[in-house]
């Protein structure tokens, strides 16, 4: 082979440089960001939070005390969510992936699912009210928050599942068919393992963003105060990221409450960090425990 | 109407005026060849004149494809395979494919699948499985003390090794192989070509290949396709010596294909 003369040479590795360059710039920038943003809430938030901080309610108009019923209702419509949305996000994803013929109403669906989850919350809690709230008359209620999330995270459960499920060689599969396996053997066996991180991954993502929505359970069960925790699914709850919202813009002491809203975005991040912690550490067992992920 | 690819002994598998479509594309036609009993025979020719199709027929592993539809016969012990259970089928033809497709399990649990799957669940019964297949495909000393190990980490030749035995693990008469030999280096080519000599004491061994040479090694049938068609069907040292067709004739001499 003949090679390129030595300036030629030269100018691409130089061009090779420069486009990297151009990539790694807004990556970078973006990291400054994200940093400088995880480091200002903590630096205002931390020294506020304490044992009492979580485990006591709000006392004196919410300027001083607790967020516990906060931690507890976002957790618990988290909980009613995932209940909801897991098993039905999955088996639709196994479906579309697996099963479905590839024609146009499948391609309909699959279109569907993709534009559901790019529609706003606030739609999803003003349906969640006449669905679950009136229609059903579940009420304001853990209940009628938690589906109204499972309901906003289905689409995104379904895309990423089914994404997961179809980077599945199919060789596994017909491996597997080959030796006489059914269809669900060798789904069972040969896709979903191989899957799972995949799905997993999805599952968390769709789970971080539910501890942070506010405009879905805003109109179907969170409240501004209650010193009860939730007792059952149908009563109000606070939560986290209301709470947030309501010490920033609502309170009529807004300075007074301004430690407690840093402290509570605090919490609320530790908790997004520690859900994606966890999935990365199970990524992490599960990818080494079958090297073909890596 | 006597099938043109038929010689004078048993045979253990034989398709009758088989047509496979896609979609309107009719990618077998009216292909008519009996597979003998205890012989290897090799299908050879150009790309796409159907050679695949044809072989995945034979164990219905082509009716996974969308659009893929049938007509014709395909007789096993001259019992029309329409008429066994599917999973029945697959379990007695055994197909092994162009990429060694070894799941990304452990050795042991590549081969002891099978078994799984039609409900042997004892250790014992499944270490003894284990054993004799990998000893079949002469995997057996050098793995034997790494059954735990991922498949993944083998080399090409061993996890062909592997998917052979995976076949073999569940016992079955008639042996599919797509190409097995196209993802390996020469020695190995020839490692797998011993193995299926020895092999065919016990088994009907069907092997597509691209590769004349292997052909003409290893196969005691040869049917030459073009074109979706059995141009014709011999003996391969007829095949190869006296070929009754031009075509058969201009393959073979390496003028197309
Ligand atoms: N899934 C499919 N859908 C439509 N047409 C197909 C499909 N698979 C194969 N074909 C067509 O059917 C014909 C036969 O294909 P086949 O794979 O059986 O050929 P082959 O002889 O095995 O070729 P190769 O030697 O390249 O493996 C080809 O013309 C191919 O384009
Ligand atoms: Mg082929």
């Amino acid at each position: 082979m003949n090679s390129l003369p030595a300036d030629r040479r030269r100018r691409k590795y130089f061009l090779s440089n420069v486009y990297f360059l151009f990539l790694a710039v807004p990556v970078i920038i973006f990291l400054v960001f994200v940093a400088y943003m995880v480091f200002y809430l903590f630096r205002n938030g931390i020294n506020v939070i304490s044992w009492e901080f979580i485990t006591r309610p709000p006392e004196r108009g919410m300027t001083a005390g607790g967020i516990l019923p906060c931690i507890v209702g976002t957790l618990y419509v988290t909980l009613v969510s995932l209940i909801f949305s897991i098993p039905i996000g999955v088996f639709a994803a196994i479906y579309l992936a697996e099963y479905a013929p590839n024609n146009l109403l499948t391609r309909m669906i699959r279109s569907a699912v993709r534009s559901l989850a790019g529609i706003p919350s606030i739609v999803y809690g003003l349906f969640g009210v006449a669905l679950f709230v009136r229609g059903v008359h579940l009420g304001l209620s853990v209940l009628a928050s938690g589906l109204t999330l499972g309901l906003m995270n289905l689409p995104w459960i379904i895309a990423t599942a089914e994404e997961a499920l179809s980077s599945i060689p199919g060789s596994f599969r017909e491996g597997a068919l080959a030796v006489g396996a059914t269809k669900w053997e060798a789904i069972r066996h040969n896709v979903l393992p191989f899957a799972f991180p995949g799905i997993l991954t999805g599952i968390l993502l769709a789970l971080a963003r539910t501890m942070g929505e506010t405009a879905p359970i805003l109109f179907t069960g969170v409240t501004y105060f209650t010193r009860e925790l939730p007792r059952s699914p149908l009563q109000k709850f606070m939560a986290l990221p209301y709470h947030l919202f309501a010490l920033a813009t609502q309170h009529d002491q807004l300075m007074k409450a301004r430690p407690i809203a840093f402290g509570t975005a605090a919490v609320l991040l530790i908790l997004v960090l520690m859900f994606d912690g966890v999935a990365f550490l199970l990524r992490m067992r599960i990818a080494t425990a079958n090297k073909w992920q890596v | 109407m006597s099938p043109e690819g038929s010689v004078n002994s048993p045979a253990k598998l034989a398709t009758k005026n088989l047509s496979v479509f896609y979609g309107s594309f009719q990618a077998v036609i009216d292909v008519g060849i009996e597979f003998p009993a205890c012989a290897i025979t090799a299908i050879i020719g150009p790309s796409g004149c159907g050679k695949s199709t044809l072989l995945r027929s034979l164990n219905r592993m082509n009716e996974l494809i969308e659009g893929a539809k049938i007509r014709g016969e395909i007789l096993l012990d001259g019992k029309n395979i329409y008429q066994l259970n599917v999973l029945e089928l697959r379990k007695r033809v055994g197909m092994v494919f162009q990429r060694p497709n070894a799941f990304p399990l452990s050795v042991f649990d590549n081969i002891a699948y099978g078994p799984r799957v039609h409900g042997i669940n004892r250790r014992q019964k499944l270490t003894e499985i284990v054993e004799r297949s990998l000893k079949a495909v002469r995997l057996w000393d050098e793995l034997k003390d790494r059954l735990d190990q991922n498949a993944l980490g083998l080399t090409d030749e061993q996890r062909q090794r592997l998917c052979i035995a995976r076949m073999l693990a569940v016992e079955p008469e008639v042996l599919l192989l797509d190409e097995p030999c196209s993802a390996l280096d020469p020695i190995a080519t020839l490692h797998i070509e011993d193995l299926l000599r020895q092999l065919k004491e016990k088994y009907t061994i069907v092997i597509v290949t691209h590769n004349m040479q292997q052909a003409a090694r290893v196969s005691d049938f040869t049917g030459f396709m073009l074109l979706g068609k059995l141009i014709e069907f011999g003996t391969t040292s007829q095949i190869f010596t006296r070929p009754q067709h031009p075509e058969t004739e201009n393959y073979i001499s390496g003028r197309f294909g």
